[in-house]
């Protein structure tokens, strides 16, 4: 009846799950708690749970970034503090059964729930507002690829409570993930949570390139597009491609485990470097999924804070095509110790170095944007020039890994770990963080606190180096990743640094809660509030609307004339449109996502556990949602022009309080 | 306290003091080439990491809003000149590490045996990765160990690499380069050890709960000194053949040393014939060979890998 689940499945004997299960609790039931008591569900249902609108599905994105990013750390000090501990005799607080899952979960989690979400919660606040579009093209596939993402989220999450996670590492390599080596339920978790945000991340891409291709404001060429939105289109492009791949490789991973088969078993024909050889075909893209996006927020935070136009446009855009392109053929240089010959491994390397090329061509891109410039030093540029520098330094290492003859002998060392974590945090972490910042006026109407996120900012950068130089140092002193305990004493004090470097992280990231509270508490202020729409003084079209945007973002659709054409006319004191208002089109909010989200959770879970008469349920769930919502004819409405006008003259009155506050 | 910051400078060389960086202090040619490709790669790319990352905080600071001095182009965006030397620079770095590349997989291909000048005679070692363990045979010695590699210096070392649990990586970071353990598979690694010493031995890939102690000593000795352990070796009892096997390769942490006085000869090629539906390669002609009667069926060509 139940599978295999039985009540052993529940780790009472661990403290610290059953510590994090209490806490876990009283937080949510805190906040249930606080929903009910301010009688907040049908306001949250309405408004925020069924919302079709990208600018609402944007903040729950982030949101879930933020909380998966708290899961993740708590997992990264734990892992530290392990390390800390655990030498010369001491086997630590985390036993390996413990200690295997964590590393296993703090990969998944910070890459497909943390990063991976809150990229897709910037693309979703500012694609549409950038091309002049209403909404994306497929309102209603944006908030179930949001539902299947956080569904993800909640089995790799529930697996702390129930059952395991995976103890092979993020990217589950087998045959230690096969039936053979890893009987448990850990894996399952590990393939139904990214199969099934899996599925949401795909349909992300498809609708943000529609609505790239089809959507943008009359006018507005491919080159007139600004350069967030052009690395959000190279970003759905990778997506659309490298994301199916991962799709069928987890695939070929669950027959195996669940059905008998041989694709990547030790015998039968199967092969381990096929699936290595698969799962990095997507893997290597997915590293630029991640970045290309942050390299935007740079482009758009260095132009507008320096005041002036980013340099080097047309290269910026070329460059970002070609990492597009050369990211897929790169895809060897994580496995040169696999023994292929010297030629393959040769045109590997060759190949992940040239991606040095139009990357450097960035970095001096946003360089020759400060030159000559205004620079002004608010929180999200220290983020970006804290990139600069740490990036800088992580493609350095980078292009070492890529040279075969010394990948040999950094392969899967801690130099390796103190890379990626070089370009992910320095690159794609600062990247979103300096975006949220950004941004945020955008979405809620007030600004981000700037000493509480400058304090964040120096923690971060102080405690990355401190976290992992000393990384380097050990990997050049020969210690693998993920080791649970040693004996040498030579790696032992530099452990102690990388310790201290993550607590300093953690104030980091009590910082940017400080910043969160202090800003919000002190969002009426007159210097916090964002009355005009435009707090940057910014250069791209979603500047021209007000804070927050009313649900169709833009009352006439703008002309566009050129590059950063709303800059332009603000420059030549130019009043925007004077076209007429019309009814505008817009689609309904849906509760179709909520109910797939539930019942691909009970698909998943029910697979998980092998409870099938369940799993029926979900899958059937699924399917007549989907027909229910086919059949719906009753999906979308028009605002009426009295509301707009109503709109616009509430925000024609901000901007004349706000320039009489001037 | 004051006269501690004169210390500073000595920091670096106090804290590296007594410690062994691994992969700096090699011990052998391959292991030299590895440091040597990885330290010159490190210099050719700070020629332009260090004045980008001055750059970007001279720039940062001199453009700074507050200061009206400098002169401000509020719609400069483009310079031809500029963008031929962002793009030239890095393209002729990469280039000149593309040669280092290419000559470097090249010359120091692991599968490539080694030669030393006087042309010794190479050792063979078949390397079995176990849970959570290392089994190294001696097959032309007719001796075998567990956790504990002995070898002659300045002899080319082959080995042969094989799993007979889940994928591994041998690594020994004093000797240089490292390659994959596969069940079912063969892979190749040519070192050399031209210092004797006691040199750390490891899994570098991740293979379940017993890894962190998957290590080895790595015993390099002069080739008498060997000569004289292999005898040592040879007057003990245990045999490692069809029937032992088993028991040595179940799964086990912490593995102790262990000698083996006799193998049975075609042991290696059986662990890997098992997951290849008993299949092997002949050695001499390079055919795929059933492992029952490797020595008189007619070859196959199954498919099947090396």
């Amino acid at each position: 009846m139940l599978g295999k689940l039985s009540l052993s499945a529940i780790p009472l004997d661990v403290p610290i799950l059953v510590g994090t299960f209490i806490g876990v609790a009283v937080i949510g039931l805190a906040v249930l708690g606080a929903v009910t008591y301010y009688g907040k569900w049908g306001y949250l249902w309405r408004d925020w749970l069924t919302t079709v609108d990208h600018k609402r599905l944007a903040v729950m994105y982030i949101i879930l970034a933020i909380v998966m990013l708290f899961r993740g750390f708590a997992d990264a000090i734990m892992m530290r503090t392990q390390l800390a501990l655990a030498y010369k005799g001491n086997p630590g607080y985390l036993p390996p059964h413990h200690y295997d899952q964590i590393f296993s979960a703090h990969g998944t989690i910070m890459i497909f729930f943390m990063a991976m979400a809150f990229m897709t919660g910037l693309m979703n606040l500012v694609v549409p507002l950038q091309i002049g579009a209403r909404d994306v093209a497929f309102p209603f596939l944006n908030s179930l690829s949001f539902y299947m993402t956080l569904v993800g989220a909640l089995l790799i999450n529930i697996s702390l409570f129930i059952g395991e996670f995976a103890q092979c590492g993020w990217l589950v390599y087998p045959p230690l993930s096969e039936m053979q080596f890893s009987p448990g339920v850990g894996v399952d978790y590990y393939i139904w949570a990214v199969q099934i945000s899996g599925v949401g991340t795909l349909l992300t891409g498809v609708n943000f390139f529609t609505t790239i291709v089809k959507m943008r404001a009359p006018g507005m060429g491919w080159m007139q597009m600004p350069v967030f939105t052009w690395t959000a289109f190279c970003t759905t492009v990778l997506i659309m491609v490298s994301f199916p791949v991962l799709t069928v490789t987890l695939a070929l991973l669950s027959l195996d485990r669940y059905l008998g088969m041989h694709f990547f078993t030790n015998d039968a024909g199967g092969n381990v470097m096929l699936y290595l050889s698969m799962i990095w075909t997507w893997g290597h893209p997915e590293v630029y999924i991640l970045v290309i996006p942050a390299f935007g927020v740079f482009s758009e935070v260095t132009a507008t804070f320096s005041q002036k136009p980013l340099f080097g446009y047309k290269t910026m855009v070329y460059a970002t095509c070609s990492i597009m392109v050369l990211s897929f053929v790169v895809w060897v240089h994580h496995f040169f110790t696999m023994g292929a010959g010297a030629n393959v491994n040769t045109f590997f390397g060759i190949m992940t170095m040239i991606i040095a090329v139009p990357t450097g061509v960035k970095i001096f891109n946003w360089l020759f944007t400060m030159y000559k410039g205004r620079v002004e030093f608010t929180a999200p540029m220290h983020w970006t020039l804290g990139f600069m520098i740490t990036f800088s330094i992580g493609g350095m290492t980078g292009v070492m890994l890529a040279m075969p003859a010394a990948d040999w002998i950094l392969h899967n060392s801690l130099f390796l770990i103190a890379h990626f974590h070089n370009v992910i945090i320095g690159g794609v972490y600062f990247g979103y963080i300096a975006g949220m910042g950004f941004w945020f006026p955008k979405a809620f109407g007030f600004k981000l606190n700037e000493a509480w996120g400058k304090r964040a900012f120096w923690c971060w950068f102080v405690g990355f180096y401190l976290a992992f130089i000393p990384l380097y140092v050990l990997g050049l002193e020969g210690m693998t990743r993920r080791m649970n305990h040693y004996d040498n004493p030579d790696w032992y004090p530099w452990m102690l640094v990388a310790e201290v470097g993550a607590i300093v992280i953690a104030l980091g990231i009590v910082c940017q809660l400080t910043q969160l509270y202090v800003s919000i508490r002190d969002r009426n202020l007159p210097e916090n509030l964002d009355l005009t729409g435009d707090p940057w003084n910014g250069r791209t079209l979603e500047w021209s609307i007000s804070s927050p945007p009313p649900a169709y973002n833009f009352a006439v659709i703008p002309d566009i004339h050129g590059l950063d054409t709303f800059h332009t006319e603000k420059q030549l004191g130019l009043k925007a449109h004077g076209k007429p208002l019309a009814p505008i089109h817009m689609p309904k909010n849906t509760s179709a996502g909520v109910f797939i989200g539930l019942f691909s959770f009970i698909l998943g879970f029910a697979s998980i556990w092998y409870i099938w008469w369940l799993a029926a349920i979900g899958l059937i769930g699924i399917v007549a949602t989907m027909i229910l919502r086919s059949a719906n004819r009753d999906v979308d409405y028009y605002v009426p022009v009295s509301e707009i006008e109503h709109n616009e003259e509430v925000y024609s009155r901000r901007i004349a309080a706000a320039q009489a506050a001037e | 306290m004051k006269k501690l910051w004169r210390y500073l400078p000595a920091l670096p060389a106090l804290m590296l003091s007594g410690c062994t960086v691994d992969l700096l202090q090699p011990r052998g040619p391959v292991a030299e080439m590895n440091r040597d490709v990885m330290v010159a790669e490190f210099v050719i790319m700070m020629l332009v990491v260090v004045p980008t990352c001055a750059a970007t905080l001279y720039f940062a600071w001199k453009y700074r809003a507050s200061n009206k001095e400098v002169e401000y182009l509020p719609t400069w965006d483009h310079s031809t000149a500029i963008e031929y030397v962002i793009w030239g620079v890095p393209a002729i770095l990469i280039a000149l590490l593309g040669a280092i590349s290419w000559w470097s997989t090249h010359a120091y291909d692991p599968y490539r045996p080694l030669q030393t000048a006087d042309n010794v005679k190479p050792l063979n070692v078949q390397v079995v990765s176990l849970d959570w363990k290392w089994m190294f045979i001696y097959p032309d010695l007719g001796i075998a160990t567990i956790n504990q590699l002995d070898v002659p210096t300045n002899t080319p070392l082959n080995f042969q690499i094989t799993s007979d649990s889940v994928m591994t990586s041998f690594f020994i970071p004093r000797l240089g380069s490292m390659i994959y353990a596969m069940p079912g598979e063969q892979t190749q690694l040519h070192l050399l050890a031209s210092e004797s010493g006691d040199y750390l031995g490891e899994a570098s890939q991740f293979s379940g709960r017993g890894f962190s102690d998957m290590k080895f000593r790595t015993l390099a000795m002069d080739p008498a000194q060997f000569n004289d352990w292999v005898e040592k070796v040879k007057s003990g009892s245990e045999n490692l053949d069809d029937t032992t096997y088993p028991k040595y390769a179940a799964p086990q942490e912490a593995a102790p040393v262990q000698y083996f006085a006799h193998v049975q000869p075609d042991l290696f090629d059986g662990i890997v014939a098992k997951y290849n539906n008993g299949m092997m390669v002949d050695k001499k002609t390079g055919k795929v060979m059933h492992m029952q009667s490797a020595s008189n069926a007619a070859p196959s060509d199954t498919g099947m890998k090396e």
